[in-house]
């Protein structure tokens, strides 16, 4: 299970942390991620808009 | 301690905060963002008619005016719409911080690069300041009141009220600041399709002769918005062939309007509570009308020294009469033109006539969308479940 962004795809627009149900996410110089809120729902990976995220579940 | 924090230098914080500030509280605004208003986070188009509510835009925040718009259908026909009063391209970077600059004129006090990480609560269960970070300086301010106004990409509205997007409620946005293009510059260009844009669209908005921001949404999903924009790119030579200035991306609520956005001692408004019109995506309206809103409801509080939940209350009162009703309408009419296929989408730019456009940029109702479906057979059906 994991939880992983690539910095160098990501553009820092937040979408991520707008659809996070948790507040796992917040966005500063880059995306900050609190694996202890995280639930691994993988939203996150399906609003970002250029394939920065990738959530594995098993 | 101040009367009121504002977290968030956008156009819905600095417009409750001028509002505030002119009706004599201390009023202090943060920005997360290093520079106010950079990076853009959106096609940066408003109507003229908005000024009603933003004040007269200087000319130095205007990239272009725009007499009207071009609506392509999935086939390639278009239908132009001059409107009476149009509307503008702004230069986000410098409109955002002329209405901060207005704020910090009317008394506000403004503070970019100011990192909020959290929201505190007094020994009553009352919202009553922020923790945060300027440039790497840990601080804490108390107010009697705390406006959250972070737009959507911040967990603090999350952490405060719970409030989140829903993945089927946000569009997924990417768009290029292009130069070296040919377009026809006053005219914002929309292009509708579900193989190109799946329930959102593709925008031109033109920054000049030769330049525009072109940006496209579409539902969340495994293929993304970059690999959309590739193929508009490929169908549209005299676009593909300029440069990338900037590239910028981001999520746009559309839909999830949220019933109650406040608590003792603490507002929600703007983009922080998805109040964006559902259908074109346009937030700056709606941010400053729900800035300013929220403001009046404050003052009110404040003066009678009683901001609990049922005294701000009065904001979701008048929010929702007001701009949410009327948004709800909007966010119906995408719910059905979602339903509309490729060949529907032809049908109903063809059966549209410009002043339906006009008609529709006046208010966007229901029965004119249902008037334009009932011209063609086949949209009947559709056009009935709107009424």
């Amino acid at each position: 299970m994991a939880w992983n962004i690539n910095n160098n795809k990501c553009l820092r627009c937040g979408g991520c942390v707008s659809v996070c149900p948790t507040a796992a996410l917040e966005l500063r110089d880059n995306i900050i991620h609190d694996e202890k809120l995280c639930t691994l729902c993988g939203v996150c990976e399906k609003a970002c808009p250029v394939e920065a995220i990738k959530v594995t579940k098993k | 301690m101040n009367d009121v924090v504002i977290i968030g230098a956008g156009p819905a914080g600095t417009a409750c905060a001028k509002l505030l500030a002119e009706n004599g509280f201390s009023v202090k605004v943060y920005d997360k963002r290093a520079e106010i208003g950079a990076p853009k986070r959106c096609g940066e188009g408003i109507s003229e008619a908005s000024q009603d509510f933003v004040g007269k835009i200087p000319d130095k925040c205007i990239a272009q005016k725009i007499k009207g718009a071009r609506l392509y259908a999935p086939d390639g026909r278009y239908l132009d719409a001059i409107l009476s009063s149009g509307g503008f391209v702004l230069e986000r970077k410098v409109f955002d911080k002329w209405l901060a600059e207005e704020a910090v004129k009317a008394g506000a006090v403004v503070q970019a690069n100011t990192f909020i990480s959290d929201i505190t609560k007094d020994e009553r269960g009352y919202f009553s300041g922020v923790k945060g970070e300027f440039s790497g300086n840990k601080f804490e301010e108390k107010a009697r009141v705390v406006v959250c106004a972070t737009g959507a990409e911040s967990p603090l509205r999350n952490k405060a009220l719970g409030v989140f997007s829903k993945v089927n409620l946000i569009d997924s946005c990417i768009q290029y600041e292009m130069t070296n293009i040919d377009i026809v510059p006053d005219l914002i260009h929309i292009y509708l399709s579900n193989v190109l844009a799946p329930r959102g669209y593709v925008w031109v908005f033109p920054k000049g002769e030769h330049k525009a921001n072109v940006g496209l949404g579409i539902v969340p999903q495994d293929k993304k918005p970059g690999a959309y924009m590739e193929e508009f790119l490929k169908l549209h030579p005299e676009i593909s062939k300029g440069s990338i200035l900037e590239v910028n991306a981001g999520c746009v609520p559309v839909g999830g309007l949220v019933k109650d956005m406040v608590a003792n001692g603490f507002v929600l408004c703007g983009e922080a509570a998805n109040h964006v019109n559902a259908i074109h995506g346009g937030g700056i309206k709606e941010a400053v009308l729900s800035g300013q809103m929220a403001a009046d409801t404050i003052a009110e509080c404040l003066k009678k020294k009683d901001v609990s939940k049922s005294a701000l209350s009065a904001f979701n009162n008048r929010w929702w009469k007001e701009r949410g009703k009327y948004l709800r309408k909007v966010e119906k009419l995408r719910e059905t033109l979602e339903k509309l296929s490729d060949p529907d989408l032809n049908d109903l730019v063809d059966a549209l006539k410009p002043e339906d456009i006009i008609e529709f940029s006046r208010g966007a109702k229901l029965s004119i969308l249902a008037k334009v479906l009932m011209r063609k057979p086949k949209l009947v059906s559709i056009a009935r479940h709107l009424l």
